[in-house]
């Protein structure tokens, strides 16, 4: 319930975030929303020793018009997300799963930049940003770079991201006219998806992101393929699980979970599919 | 107007709602210090070494004990033999079992220095489940008791000759799921020891049973240790207990001289707030091909945990004994137990206690004779109900007897409210149409024992008696200030006793007052629990309220020079029944109560001021008809409540906006225990499930709207004719949730499915079944 | 290390020297000696801490004293008094939804945050609004018929109104 203690440093500007993290290496972690951290913290679980808070910073916090894209700064609430008109017309995909996540509170305080630099596969955002095939915009000392999806989630709660390094934009591809559907599957209305599915048909090309299938965020790899070839949503569903490692845990073994995968993934193509 | 039977909204609320209330953690006497536990890690171990050094050097830190500490002072109290330790001694029983105990200036320092002793475990074989338990060559957990069965009660006739004559029988193996009681408060004390006299400020369920206990144990008296009852944010029958911080608080206020408080954390709370249920039953039943029930044979094990609740935990699996005919004539029973000790940390009562498992039991082997017959479950219960001119009916299997009950007027009273017919026509179009949802309609006809309890049936328990007190006061200006034994947390407890006070008195509910939870004021009270307070409670008011009424008519008819067998009093003014004209207000007779110059002889002053410890004639017995109907998607397997339908039959309702409150959170609980809850170990018995992230307590988005109904059979043995209703929901709502998933899944060949019915394992029924 | 923080409190600015591991419900409850608000699970799933920041409705469990410092929250101290009960209040007394009153404030402020973006929501809305906030006691039912009042009685009771 208690945290560690820890230092506490309220940045005014990515380049002095930068800075604190450049001087602190991996003994320091940033925070905005705080709701992936600070739970973390409470049961001891992390302990660095300075927290860098970017929450403030009000320049992080904006959804824009890029053109052939929506640019989204980090520190921007879900609930921004969810609410945005920019969002639900270019990228409809985006603002409902959003608007699923966690519940009302967690939605107040809790930051799109937050939850997809954490790289929970149980997270619903990281799929949803794998199918849409969204790009990050990443910050450094050496510079800026930007990293597609299929390469920013590497492993289990490891990202891209060096330790000194900081998200700060997030790009989705504008998609008015695409066909999507999420799916989530979850006992009880506030809880991570024991199995989620994000899915967008743009110019028939498939977008299949997985929530909880894998040590990763993941790809429902073989029903885009089987998909973008023209099969049913039936038929592509079947192969939803290929490729995936999904975890046994109090909600659902193995099985299930590709079993649910299968279930949903019809559901979603169906749905998209028009 | 009279108030019993009104919808009267709380006195109670709004402190509660505007955040004024005193829950234990908003007491914060001065110098208060914060006391932490250092807890273990393994389910059964020894204990090499505790390291407290390096926690006692650390800053704000005052004190860090091990039980060597306490060497002045015994066990919690219990059976000697499987008595706990305040810490533990040498051994560790369970995940989270005391070892080590921080005191520092504040919560936060405290945690810190917890992490800070170190523990050398050298870990044992453990002991994970009743079955385990009870293997050969099981580790035996209390070498005193020998073996981890603490309790053995066979059957006292296996009634064999009854099942190998009967046409059918069928049998079934249960398991109630183990719950938590999980209210949203969890355990804490605040104590001061500091001076003479000790202070405790607890969210407790029975102050003065506490204070009676807890003050031998402290070895000082009755009269020295005050229990100040903090509101309690729920408790579910899982606050009644000796928990080992309540003795520890007091020992180490007064050795550092300061008031010192614990503050249990949620983890902590999932971890030693004593979870429930736990049953297994080997289940038995004999019938006849028209679904007539010929006997029951039952055995339940049932898991105590590491250190039995005494005597709570030993005395749940005799009520569910007791209780295992339900509502039915059945002419022959066995039923018998075993109490068995684990590596888990012990389980205790929790919302039924006991009872439950009971309906539980006997709803499912009512459904199992369903399955077998293919009879309608209304027809079944009908033609089995105990019918009404049996009562009181007492089970032929213990000394239970049955005060009233109308069981086959509230099946159809709950018929009546649902269209029964209709149900059943599209239950069967949809489980044909492999594009719909499938439908499963349950039933749970269930009776409950409750008004604990007539003369003995607490003191079986532990406690001093089995009545409840209420002190009637009148004041100067005739307001009423009543004190009662009860311990309410959430109950509306104030509004109900105000209210039947009110009738008595002919006032209003607004001139009275109630109090309770100081031991040090009001009468001894046994405590809020066995949904015995409306019942016992409300009687205790209502014959004080008479015998003041009584006195206050004296004095009245002496203030108007009238005969006080002609004063009658209504609307707060006593007046020469016929003549209302000429009257004196309650304000004018509780003034000159307390006024000698304006008494009559034979009254001195204070004499509107009645005590009554009430004690009822016998337990009440309230029953009722759930039913439940759910849809089950075919490719998922989730089971949602599409309706559920309560008529409940408690006997005189005395605020029906407070019963419904009751009801619909007892059915929630239910249905949460049907369908998502569970306490959950690993094979180290290690508890998997100890946040609300995990243990699957379900929110408003989740839960059904509760239709409801009642009928009304009154009871005689108390003056109100209440049975109470407080733990009908949760007793009543996990078979009709149960037997509705299996009516959903019968055609893919199963008659049972156990709880908590998960998407999961109704898929592994729709995937493994053929064809369907 | 110490740091000073500005917060206004339902209406009042307060300065206080915290340690940044504080969390804000610990700072309400112990430094501001705020006690309304309830600490009842430590994973950010009861809601029992739910206050207002800034408007909007958050799980003061799960937000550190520093981060509200130039902010400003309310509390359930700001919500009505027991003489003057809010309409949400009004509608909690008026349909009992309320029982031991441990989730109460949380849920009142979860209450008043729904329906000041939805003034009137359907009964699905209200449960879907409140899926962050958990009861033991009541089973829902009568705190979806409190805001239904509330929503329908903005006001609270009708002048001379009910009991």
């Amino acid at each position: 319930m208690i945290p560690a203690k820890f230092n506490y440093q309220r940045a005014g500007s990515t380049d002095e975030a930068l800075a604190a993290l450049a001087a602190n290496g991996d003994e320091a972690k940033l925070i905005a929303g705080g709701h992936s951290l600070i739970p973390l913290l409470k049961l001891r679980l992390a302990s660095p020793e300075l927290l860098i808070d970017i929450g403030e910073i009000g320049a992080l916090s904006y959804i824009n018009d890029g053109g052939d894209h929506l640019a989204i700064g980090p520190a921007t609430t879900h609930l921004a997300v969810a609410e945005s008109d920019l969002v639900k017309a270019q990228v409809p995909l985006l603002a409902a799963a959003t608007a699923q996540v966690g519940d009302p509170q967690v939605r107040n305080r809790g930051t799109i930049g937050g939850a997809l630099a954490h790289g929970d596969p149980a997270a619903d955002h990281p799929a949803v940003l794998l199918a849409l095939r969204g790009t990050f915009v990443v910050q450094g000392p050496v510079g800026e770079r930007e990293i597609a999806a299929d390469d920013f989630f590497t492993g289990f709660l490891e990202t891209a991201l060096a330790p000194d390094e900081m998200l700060t934009e997030i790009r989705v591809p504008k998609v008015p006219d695409a066909r999507w559907s999420f799916q989530k599957f979850n006992r009880r209305a506030q809880d991570w998806a024991i199995v989620g599915v994000a899915a967008l048909i743009n110019n028939g090309q498939p977008g299949i992101g997985l929530v909880n299938m894998g040590s990763r965020p993941l790809r429902a790899a073989a029903s885009e393929a089987a998909a973008a070839g023209g099969a049913s949503a039936t038929d592509a569903a079947a192969v939803a699980a290929d490729g995936t490692t999904p975890p046994k845990d109090l909600n659902a073994d193995a099985d299930y979970r590709r079993h649910l995968a299968q279930v949903l993934v019809e559901r979603a193509l169906t749905e998209a599919g028009g | 107007m009279p108030f019993v039977g009104e919808r009267i909204v709380r006195k109670e609320d709004p402190v509660l709602m505007t955040g004024r209330a005193e829950f234990y953690d908003d007491i914060r006497p001065e110098a208060c210090m914060a006391m932490a536990f250092v807890r273990s890690t393994y389910a059964h171990a020894k204990i090499l070494s505790i390291d407290t050094s390096e926690a006692a050097a650390m800053p704000g830190v005052l004190a860090v004990y091990t039980i060597d500490d306490f060497a002045d002072y015994g066990m919690v109290p219990g059976v000697p033999g499987m008595d706990r330790p305040m810490l533990a001694r040498d051994i560790v029983r369970f995940v989270g079992e005391s070892v080590a105990i921080v005191v520092a200036e504040d919560n936060y320092l405290a945690a810190d220095a917890v992490e800070a002793v170190v523990v050398d475990y050298e870990p044992l074989e453990v002991v994970n489940s009743v079955a385990d338990a009870m293997a050969d060559g099981a580790p035996v957990l209390h070498e005193a008791i020998g073996s981890n069965v603490l309790l053995d009660t066979p059957w006292a006739d296996d009634i064999e000759a009854v099942f190998s004559a009967a046409p059918r029988t069928a049998s079934l193996k249960l398991w109630n799921n183990r719950v938590h009681p999980a209210p949203m408060e969890p355990n804490g004390v605040v104590a001061d020891w500091s001076g003479q006299k000790a202070t405790l400020w607890v969210s407790h369920q029975a102050p003065h049973h506490l204070r009676n206990t807890l003050a031998t144990y402290l070895g000082i008296t009755h009269s020295d240790l005050r229990i100040v009852m903090a509101d309690v944010g729920g408790a579910f029958g899982a606050k009644i207990q000796w928990y080992p911080e309540n003795f520890l608080a007091p020992i180490i206020s007064n050795r550092l001289g300061r008031p010192v408080k614990y503050t249990q954390t949620r983890s902590e709370c999932f971890m030693l707030m004593m979870s429930a249920r736990d049953q297994h039953h080997e289940a038995e039943i004999a019938f006849d091909d028209e679904g007539t029930i010929l006997g029951v044979r039952s055995m339940l094990y049932a898991n105590a945990g590491a250190y039995p609740d005494v005597p709570i935990a030993l005395g749940m699996p005799t009520l569910t004994n007791w209780m295992t005919s339900g509502c039915y004539k059945i002419p022959a029973l066995a039923t018998g137990h075993k109490v068995v000790a684990t590596n888990h940390a012990p389980l205790s009562s929790y919302r039924g206690a006991g009872r439950p498992e009971a309906c539980y039991l006997i709803e499912r082997l009512v459904d199992l004779v369903v399955s077998e017959t293919g009879l309608d479950p209304v027809d079944v219960r009908m033609r089995n109900f105990i019918p009404p001119e049996d009562f009181p009916y007492t089970v032929p299997h213990a000394e239970v007897e049955y005060d009233s009950g109308s069981y086959a007027e509230t099946l159809n009273e709950a018929l009546r409210l649902i269209d029964y017919d209709n149900l059943k026509a599209e239950r069967d179009r949809r489980n044909n149409d492999p594009s719909e949802k499938l439908m499963g309609i349950g039933f749970s006809s269930w009776v409950e024992i409750a008004s604990f309890g007539p003369r003995g049936a607490l003191e079986g328990f532990g406690h001093i008696g089995s009545y409840e007190s209420s002190q009637v006061k009148v004041q100067p200006d005739g307001s009423v200030i009543i004190s009662t034994g009860a311990s309410p947390h959430g109950q509306g407890t104030v509004t109900t006793l105000a209210q039947i006070a009110a009738d008595e008195l002919g006032m209003h509910i607004d001139q009275i007052s109630v109090k309770y939870g100081d031991t040090d004021s009001g009468p001894q009270g046994i405590g809020t629990m066995g949904s015995r307070i409306a019942a016992i409670a409300g009687s205790a008011t209502k014959e004080a309220s008479i015998q003041v009424v009584d006195s206050a008519k004296k004095v009245a008819a002496h203030l108007m020079e009238a005969n006080p067998d002609d004063i009658e009093v209504v609307d707060g003014n006593f007046s020469v029944k016929g003549t209302p004209a000429r009257s004196v207000s309650w304000g004018e007779v509780g003034w000159a109560s307390m006024s000698p110059t304006q008494l009559p002889d034979g009254l001195s002053a204070g004499s509107l001021d009645q005590t009554v410890f009430f004690e009822p004639t016998g337990f009440t017995f309230p029953s009722g008809t759930y039913i439940c109907v759910v849809g089950i998607d075919r490719t998922t397997g989730e089971v949602e409540v599409e309706k559920f339908l309560a008529v409940d039959d408690c006997g005189t309702v005395l605020n029906p906006l407070l019963a419904e409150g009751q009801v619909e959170g007892g059915i929630i609980q239910g249905i949460a225990q049907a369908l998502y809850e569970e306490m959950r170990y690993d094979d180290n018995a290690q508890p998997l499930t100890a946040s609300f992230m995990d243990y699957l307590a379900p929110a408003a988005s989740d839960v059904p709207r509760i239709d409801s109904g009642r009928t009304n059979t009154p009871t005689p043995h108390n003056t109100l004719g209440a049975k109470g209703i407080g733990e009908s929901g949760a007793i009543g709502s996990p078979p009709a949730v149960v037997n509705a998933c299996v009516d959903a899944l019968r055609q893919f060949g199963i008659n049972h499915i156990d709880m908590p019915v998960t998407p999961q394992k109704v898929w592994r029924v729709l995937n493994n079944s053929v064809g369907g | 290390m110490q740091t000073e923080i500005n917060v206004t409190i339902n209406g009042q600015a307060s300065t206080d020297v915290v340690e940044p591991r504080l969390l804000l419900v610990h700072y309400l409850r112990e430094v501001k000696r705020l006690t309304g608000t309830h600490v009842g699970c430590d994973t950010s799933n009861c809601g029992a801490c739910t206050v207002h920041l800034d408007g909007r409705a958050i799980k003061s469990c799960t937000m550190l004293a520093v981060q509200a410092d130039g902010h400003e929250v309310e509390t359930i101290e700001s919500i009505g008094t027991e003489h003057d009960l809010h309409a949400v209040q009004e509608g909690f007394r008026q349909c009992h939804g309320l029982q031991c009153g441990y989730c109460t404030p949380g849920m009142i402020m979860a209450s008043v945050a729904l329906l000041k973006d939805n003034p009137n929501p359907t009964e699905e809305q209200i449960r879907m609004d409140l899926e962050g906030n958990l009861c033991r006691c009541t089973g829902y039912q009568k705190i979806v018929d409190s805001v239904l009042w509330a929503a329908e009685n903005p006001d609270g009771l009708p002048a001379g109104g009910a009991t």
